[in-house]
């Protein structure tokens, strides 16, 4: 009976610590947000994209639609950490910074099947193959930080 | 008494969801049983209600439920927590135990076959009814036992997945195979479970929408048992297979039904099962502020 009542604690400890060590984790990310005249590491990820993937190009190019369905997508998906306006959030780096500006099409679709794990930017291959394109349309429309043609207007 | 705390308390939880601003929309699987490669987002919290209904040849019907608590803890890493419950028409309702579960993603990128490791930790009594999973030597006879003797047998049990997932023009394939081991010294039980599914669309609507297609899952699944350690095969195991369909809605919660069906004489006929939940993004930040007494 013992054993039982303390695995059940030890249960419950371990997972009370996984969530508030996240907590914290989150709120340390928060008190040091990047410098925005660093470049900041995870943008190196995109370099890591394979030729092969990069060299893709976007089925949905030339959809009237994709831009505005990728929108919607970014605002339900992405904007709770890469902000809103796509300017950066508490968790994740700005989509309007030049090297996403300059990024090919099917980098950033390998970032957005691939994620990256390690760093907190989850796997989004559960979105259909169509979907991340259209999230690679709008991503490419979006305008550099200082033209901010698209601020306050991603959230569905 | 305990199962009436927990029932009240979680259904406060749950329905005070319904309060947090910040909802994500959820991509989720429509899956009852089997597991997906896909964990949560990090710091998102998933409230989750299940619910069962079984038949039983030779005795009475019987509702079981429970409750999920999943979260992201980071990208490669969800833990969930369970409460599980059930209700036997002409018997009893009682709260059946608890249930620890977490999953990992060891590779960092995407492959063909994606495995993530499953470990979980079972406290519940011989009168659970849930039925989240097939192993062993599970039949339907099993189930005839009152509440009053079977929640006297006490189980701390611990399993474990192996889940392969692969997604391959739109179609999710899956395949988790178990092994379960009660840890008062009795032999490693097996099961699988199989999934297979799809969005009704590929593309995304370019206005938001409820009844839009691409919010639609459908899928089946099949699960069940592959014997013990020292009798593993098909002989006395129970399987099911089961169409599943999810609704992923704009307002952040997801509808599953999925009517099961028993493939043998050894498996309930049908099970009905249904659940609803609610995905709350940034509950970690949320409640890190809280804690912090900061805005």
């Amino acid at each position: 009976m013992k054993i039982r009542a303390a695995s059940l604690h030890l249960g419950t400890l371990l997972f009370a610590s996984s969530f508030f060590s996240t907590v914290e984790g989150q709120q340390r990310g928060k008190s040091a947000p990047p410098q925005s005249s660093k470049p900041e590491p995870v943008y190196a990820e995109i370099g890591k994209a394979p030729e092969r993937a990069r060299a893709r190009r976007n089925p949905l190019e030339k959809d009237p639609e994709a831009v505005a369905a990728g929108r919607i997508l970014f605002g339900q998906r992405c904007a709770e950490c890469h902000g809103d306006s796509a300017e950066g959030g508490k968790k994740g780096p700005s989509l309007r910074a030049v090297e996403i500006r300059n990024a090919e099409p099917g980098a950033i679709f390998w970032i957005l099947t691939n994620g990256v794990v390690r760093k907190g930017m989850p796997v989004w291959s559960k979105l259909p193959e169509p979907q991340r394109w259209q999230l690679v349309s709008f991503i490419k429309s979006l305008g550099t930080a200082s033209t901010n043609d698209d601020r306050g207007a991603l959230r569905p | 008494m305990l199962l009436r705390k927990s029932l009240i308390s979680g259904s406060l939880i749950f329905f005070s969801a319904g309060s947090f601003p910040l909802i994500a929309q959820a991509q989720e699987s429509p899956y009852f049983v089997a597991y997906d490669h896909y964990l949560e987002e990090p710091g998102n919290l998933e409230i989750e209600y299940f619910s069962t209904y079984g038949t039983q040849r030779g005795g009475n019907d019987f509702h079981s439920f429970w409750t999920e608590f999943e979260y992201g803890a980071t990208a490669w890493w969800t833990t969930e927590l369970y409460l599980d419950g059930q209700t036997t028409f002409g018997d009893s309702t009682i709260f059946t135990g608890l249930r620890w579960e977490n999953r990992v993603r060891p590779l960092k990128q995407e492959h063909f076959i994606n495995p993530i490791l499953y470990v979980e930790y079972e406290h519940k009594n011989g009168a659970d009814k849930i039925l989240k999973e097939g192993e062993g030597h599970d039949v339907e006879a099993d189930f005839l036992t009152p509440n009053a003797v079977a929640r006297q047998e006490r189980i701390n049990e611990l399993e474990l997945r192996l889940i392969l997932s692969s997604t391959f023009k739109g179609w999710n394939f899956t395949q988790n195979t178990l092994a379960a081991k009660d840890l008062s010294n009795s032999p490693w039980e097996f099961g699988y479970a199989l999934g297979a599914s799809r969005p009704l669309a590929l593309k995304a609507s370019a206005k938001r929408c409820t009844f839009c297609r691409q919010n639609f899952i459908g899928g089946v699944e099949m699960y069940g048992g592959l014997g013990y350690r020292h009798h593993f095969g098909l002989h006395d195991t129970s399987h099911y297979a089961a169409p599943v369909l999810g609704w992923n809605l704009p307002s952040g919660w997801t509808l599953r039904i999925s009517p099961g069906f028993g493939l043998n004489d050894n498996s309930h006929q049908f099970l009905l099962r249904w659940g609803v939940s609610r995905e709350i993004s940034g509950f970690g930040t949320m409640v890190g502020r809280l804690l912090r007494g900061r805005r």
